[in-house]
């Protein structure tokens, strides 16, 4: 049974990716960073999804863990075509989009290979544990992924302050849920679960709201300024 | 053992894209000059302002109505501040060192603290000029 706090998480947790699908459509962010906008909209779409099914079925239902479960795993790969296209900004001036496109869809198949096979291999507990390790494994190929992203743009002094945010704060969403989920697996039955999810959950549009509406298209930031410790 | 491993990698990843995403906002704040106004409130005459004044900017920030998405940049700058202040009390005997370095950055947070604190006024000082003109 949910109660207000749950409520008001949820809606905040909507609201916050609503205002950020304007803001960025508001900044005119739809050609350049179209899996922002497909992110966005994609969340949105699982939160109204997980809404009706709240209504219809319960919150200790096994129907909503299911869609809670693999709708994550879904918006997860959402974010795979974010990182994609960042990665792809990062090495525009290379000229090796094509490699990237091609990366891309092969970690794509990897993953769908990989996840096909586990749900393969532990058909019986399906809902149970397996449906949170996914997740967790998922969020750790993110935070890898956002990694070496970010590793790539220090080596190559990647200057554009928006994306360097945008990388940084996707960082952080999926070191947080990576870690959350992990615990989670040690300690199931913490209650405190269902209240940190939809918290971490504000994060991304918050933090991509606060970079599109403050930090304007050509600003620089130095690579180096942002990794600590510097000198003085 | 691999979850409990994950969430080392966890952690470790999150500190490290938290402190950097921290420092971009503070950086970004760095290049912005403060009003002679806000300069006279927090009591600062040079381009730096001290780790200590931190609080106090934050509740002057408090009092003053907020001015859209400034308050995400506080929380994050906050909690970066408060990283600071335990890794300060924790490196006084573990390395003396390190400490002039986090005074340093503490002062960056009060900067930006007080950058914020800049555009709540501004932000004040137009509403009341818009409610006086009607």
């Amino acid at each position: 049974m949910l109660g207000p706090v749950d409520y008001i998480l949820l809606f905040a947790g909507f609201a916050a990716h609503v205002c950020a699908l304007i803001f960025l459509l508001k900044k005119r962010a739809f050609t350049q960073h179209f899996t922002l906008i497909l992110y966005l909209s994609f969340s949105i779409a699982v939160g109204i999804g997980r809404c009706s099914i709240l209504k219809t079925a319960g919150f200790n239902s096994n129907a909503y863990l299911y869609f809670f479960y693999y709708s994550d795993a879904l918006t997860t790969i959402c974010l795979y075509f974010v990182l994609m296209t960042l990665y792809a900004h990062v090495f525009s001036e290379m000229g090796v989009s094509k490699q990237v496109r091609g990366g891309a869809m092969l970690l794509l198949a990897g993953t769908a290979g990989i996840s096909y096979h586990m749900v393969a291999a532990s058909s019986d507990r399906l809902v149970t544990h397996f449906v949170a390790e996914l997740g967790q494994n998922l969020y750790f190929v993110g935070v890898v992924l956002t990694y070496l992203l970010f590793g790539a743009m220090v080596k190559l002094r990647e200057n554009r302050t928006r994306l360097m945010q945008i990388v940084l704060s996707m960082g952080v969403y999926l070191s947080l849920f990576a870690g959350t989920f992990a615990l989670g697996n040690m300690h199931p039955d913490l209650p405190i679960w269902r209240y940190i999810n939809p918290l971490i959950n504000m994060w991304l549009p918050i933090s991509w709201s606060y970079t599109f509406m403050k930090v304007p298209e050509d600003a620089r930031i130095a690579s180096a300024r942002v990794l600590a410790p510097t000198n003085r | 053992m691999i979850a409990a491993l994950i969430f080392a990698i966890s952690i470790v990843t999150l500190l490290q894209f938290f402190v950097s995403y921290s420092r971009s906002l503070i950086a970004e704040c760095r290049g912005q000059e403060l009003s002679e106004q806000t300069r006279e409130i927090c009591g600062v005459t040079a381009r730096t302002v001290t780790g200590d004044k931190f609080r106090k900017l934050s509740e002057l920030i408090a009092m003053c109505p907020e001015s859209g998405s400034d308050s995400g940049t506080l929380m994050a700058v906050s909690a970066y501040y408060r990283l600071l202040s335990i890794v300060r009390s924790l490196s006084n005997w573990a390395s003396p060192t390190a400490t002039a370095w986090i005074e340093a950055e503490r002062g960056d947070c009060a900067w930006a603290a007080a950058v914020v604190l800049d555009r709540r006024i501004a932000y004040t000082r137009m509403m009341m000029n818009q409610q006086s003109s009607h």
